[in-house]
């Protein structure tokens, strides 16, 4: 149940909500606990409330090094493809 | 998804397998513990242990708020709605949870839905729908069966000074609220960890969703006084693989750190607005029992006197008694990381996802459910 999603903000409204969209489908959340939020930005949500926002440059930043460490790494080990099984589900 | 689909593509996970086979040494063995219950269902989802060389050992954390809850505590929720006739709301997860009697939420609703005059049981996704009820039947008592770590626990305060705003008096809360690094200091000062050092342990995957609101910052603590480093990282594959690479890097270098690999999401400091509101409604509890780790010590949190009113506890004048869990079950062991799933002996016989005789086994981000769904065929594959 900790489990919470990042979803993106597409309406504000009255009393601290908002409309987020997930995947598609319009659900309602609290702002309660957030500050200076807009539409368009990204909030993790959980149990209904947006516990903070989400930062698109830092994202971007840790994909970009996921693909560099990877990258260096492929190219010094020549069996780095091995044993794998990735993804499972 | 945005944020979601990034963080799980197959051929970065190759790039950074290769990344942790390569920095892992040789002559060593590496024990990190994963603190949470979301991380344990995305490494056993997603196959991550499959991309480990198999000197990297993870080992499964108490970080599940469904696993850790006593059965004393689920009893009072029962209790409530039967002796005292409330409108009980819980989230979906503990409903399952086994109670005292053979009973669970799920069961004690069942008996109870259905017959007038008497109370209820509901299940909802967000407290918000608890205080909806509450001001829609004012003749009801509405309580919410608050229970989670840092994450779940701001809400519950909106909620409680949002009652106070509308000054309800039918709505109260049961407030099971507990916190992270009372757990990981409990874990850290155990014999198994301290003395025994059956529980090898170097450092910990830390969770990023209650980071997000408690920030690193209290994790120093650990890293400063046991010499551990922490990476807090998000609940995607890739997350937990770069966490894995940066756990490593800081081992071979003899570095205690606390880093954060969540850094889209979490800073040192938190969410300031949520921390205050949480320590405006919420206090210390001296001592708290959870499952599997026993009392701890300022480890859970309960509502100040100001909002006595809204203390489903003081309303109701309802106590937590201790019972004892299953004998067979080894919740305790796998909640301290000292024994696994499958060590169990009644695990995925007698006790399975449809029928769960231990907490860990409810959750899906529990150790035993997550092995269950998703581990045991890889078990037998080996063996076989
Ligand atoms: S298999 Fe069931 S009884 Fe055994 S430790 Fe896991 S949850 Fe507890």
């Amino acid at each position: 149940m900790c489990l919470a999603l990042p979803c993106r903000i597409v309406e504000l409204l009255p009393a601290e909500q908002a409309r987020i969209d997930v995947a598609g489908v319009g659900k309602e959340i609290s702002l309660a606990l957030v500050e200076d939020v807009a539409v368009g930005d990204y909030v993790i949500v959980h149990v209904g409330y947006a516990l903070t926002r989400l930062d698109p440059e830092e994202a971007e930043k840790t994909l970009a090094l996921f693909a560099e460490l990877g990258q260096a790494a492929l190219e010094t080990s020549p069996n780095g493809h091995d044993m794998l099984r990735y993804p499972r589900s | 998804m945005r944020f979601i689909d990034e963080f799980r593509d197959g051929k970065l996970a190759t790039g950074l397998a290769a990344a942790i086979r390569q920095a892992a040494r040789d002559d060593r063995d590496y024990h990190f513990m994963e603190f949470c219950g979301g991380h344990t269902h995305a490494i056993a989802r997603y196959g991550v242990t499959d991309l480990l060389p198999p000197s990297v050992r993870l080992i499964h954390g108490p970080g599940c708020p469904v696993c850790v809850l006593p059965v004393g505590r689920i009893d009072m929720a029962i209790r409530l709605a039967r002796e005292a006739g409330v409108s009980l709301c819980s989230y979906g997860d503990p409903l399952r949870v086994p109670a005292s009697g053979g009973l669970s939420l799920l069961k004690a609703k069942a008996a109870l839905n259905g017959k007038s005059g008497g109370g209820e049981i509901r299940m909802l996704y967000s407290g918000a729908d608890a205080l909806a009820l509450a001001q829609q039947h004012p003749e009801r008592q509405v309580v919410f069966f608050a229970i989670g770590f840092e994450t779940t626990t701001p809400p519950t305060a909106v909620l409680i000074k949002q009652a106070q705003a509308l000054g309800l008096r039918n709505f109260s809360v049961l407030c099971c609220h507990v916190l992270t690094p009372s757990a990981i200091a409990s874990i850290l000062e155990s014999p198994e960890v301290r003395r025994w050092g059956t529980l090898p342990l170097d450092g910990f995957i830390g969770p990023a969703h209650v980071s997000t609101i408690i920030g690193t910052r209290p994790y120093e603590f650990f890293a400063d006084e046991y010499r551990k480093p922490v990476v807090i990282a998000g609940f995607e594959p890739l997350d937990v693989m770069q966490a894995i690479l940066m756990l490593i890097k800081q081992v071979n270098a003899g570095r205690a750190l606390v880093e954060n690999q969540f850094s889209r999401a979490v800073t040192r400091a938190g969410n300031r607005k949520a921390q205050q509101l949480v320590s405006e409604v919420f206090e210390l509890r001296r001592s708290f029992a959870w499952r599997g780790l026993g009392e701890l010590p300022y480890s859970a949190l309960r509502i100040r006197r100001e909002f006595a009113e809204f203390d489903a506890e003081r309303r109701f004048g309802v106590d937590y008694q201790a019972v004892e869990d299953h004998p067979a079950c080894e919740c305790g062991a796998v909640l301290r990381g000292v024994k696994r799933p499958q060590e169990c002996r009644i695990f995925g016989s007698v006790c399975t996802p449809e029928n769960p005789i231990g907490s860990c086994m409810v959750s899906s981000e529990g150790a035993c459910a997550a092995h269950y769904s998703f581990g045991r065929f890889a078990d037998l594959a080996v063996a076989s």
